[in-house]
C-alpha cells in the first residue's frame, strides 16, 4: 500500500496498517535487555533501568537474568579477554533475534584500557554490535539514546525480500566464533566474517 | 424454551476451550515456519547459561549413604538447640528434669552407637 492511498484512508477515519509494522511495533517496545555487566558501566545501566531515568517507559524494564529470555545483550563495561569468551558463548545462547548495545568506550574499542595486554579492543570484533555508545561511563542519558536508536532499527527492518532482518535469514548464523585462549592472544584475534575494519591508508 | 439440548451448549464451549489455547500456540508455528527460521546449535542448546562451557551431564547422581549423614547431623543439630537452655537453667531444675534430660541424650547416643557399630560413620 502506498503512502498517498494510506494518508488518504486515515483521512477518511480508516487507519491501516500492514504486518511488517505491527511486528516491528510489537518488537521494539518489547526488548528484553539481559541482565549482565561486566564494570562501571553496568552502574549506570542498573541507574537506566531504576525510577529516575526508567527505562521502563520503552518496554525494556524486565532485564533478564538468563540469555535464553533475553533480547538485547548491552555489553557494559570493559571486555578482558578472559571474560571475551563467556560473553560470545551468552550472545550465542541468546535467542533470534538479537541485538547489542555495546556500551562505554572499553566495550567499543577498549578505552582507557586499549594498551592493557589483557583487554580486548572492541567486543565488535566477536559480536555483530547494533548501536555503539562512546562515554566513561556513558550517562544514563547516552544509554536511552541508544536504547531508542536500537528501537528506530527495529523498526526499519524488513519482513519480506533479500534485505530482510538478519534473523529471518535461514542462511545468516545465530552462533558465532568463541575464542580460545592461546600462545599470546586469543584464537582468533578477531572474527573477520563480521569485523571488517575500515582499511588505513597513510600517505607517505 | 426452545427445543435445543443443553448439552449442544457444553460441546460448543468445550471446542472454544480447545481452540483458544491452541490458536496462538499453531499461529507460533505457522510464523516460525514461513518466516522465522530456527536455528539451532550446541552451543544455543547447552545445558549451563552462565557463560561458561558445559561440564559433563546434567543427570549425576548423590550417593543415598549422604541421606544417613544428614540425618544424623539433624538429630545432634536439633539436641543442641535442647542442650543449650538445659545448661543455662541446670541449677534450678529439680533432679526429675536433670533425669530426663539425660534419658534424652542416651537415647540419641545409643543411635549413634548403634549407627557407628553398623559402619555408616566410614564413608565408603
Amino acid at each position: 500500500m502506498d503512502e498517498g492511498l494510506r494518508s488518504e484512508l486515515s483521512k477518511q477515519g480508516v487507519f491501516t496498517t500492514t504486518l511488517e509494522d505491527i511486528y516491528n511495533w510489537g518488537r521494539k517496545n518489547s526488548v528484553w535487555p539481559l541482565q549482565f555487566g561486566l564494570a562501571c558501566c553496568a552502574i549506570e545501566m542498573i541507574a537506566t533501568s531504576m525510577a529516575r531515568y526508567d527505562l521502563a517507559r520503552f518496554g525494556a524494564e524486565v532485564f533478564r537474568p538468563s540469555p535464553r529470555q533475553a533480547d538485547l545483550m548491552i555489553v557494559a563495561g570493559t571486555v578482558t579477554k578472559k571474560m571475551a569468551p563467556q560473553v560470545v558463548r551468552l550472545y550465542n545462547q541468546m535467542p533470534e533475534p538479537k541485538y547489542v548495545i555495546a556500551m562505554g568506550a572499553c566495550a567499543i574499542s577498549g578505552g582507557p584500557f586499549k594498551q592493557g595486554y589483557n583487554v580486548l579492543k572492541g567486543i565488535d570484533r566477536y559480536i555483530p554490535v547494533d548501536v555503539h555508545i562512546p562515554g566513561c561511563p556513558p550517562r544514563p542519558e547516552a544509554l536511552l539514546h541508544a536504547f531508542m536508536t536500537l528501537q528506530e532499527k527495529i523498526d526499519g527492518q524488513k519482513l519480506f525480500g533479500p534485505n530482510r532482518a538478519r534473523h529471518l535469514k535461514a542462511s545468516e548464523p545465530s552462533e558465532f566464533v568463541i575464542p580460545e585462549f592461546g600462545e599470546h592472544d586469543l584464537v582468533p584475534p578477531a572474527n573477520r566474517n563480521i569485523w571488517r575494519p575500515p582499511a588505513l591508508t597513510r600517505s607517505e | 424454551m426452545s427445543d435445543y439440548s443443553p448439552a449442544l451448549f457444553l460441546i460448543v464451549f468445550l471446542a472454544i476451550a480447545i481452540a483458544f489455547p491452541f490458536m496462538p500456540l499453531i499461529l507460533a508455528a505457522l510464523w516460525a515456519k514461513y518466516f522465522s527460521p530456527a536455528k539451532p546449535g550446541p552451543i544455543k542448546n547447552a545445558t549451563y547459561e552462565c557463560g561458561l562451557r558445559s561440564e559433563g551431564d546434567a543427570w549425576i547422581q548423590f550417593k543415598s549413604d549422604y541421606y544417613l549423614y544428614g540425618i544424623l547431623f539433624l538429630i545432634f543439630d536439633v539436641e543442641a538447640v535442647f542442650m543449650f537452655p538445659f545448661g543455662v537453667a541446670f541449677l534450678q531444675l529439680p533432679a526429675g528434669a536433670v533425669v530426663a534430660m539425660l534419658i534424652f541424650v542416651l537415647l540419641l547416643v545409643e543411635g549413634l552407637a548403634w549407627a557407628w557399630a553398623k559402619g555408616i560413620l566410614s564413608w565408603k
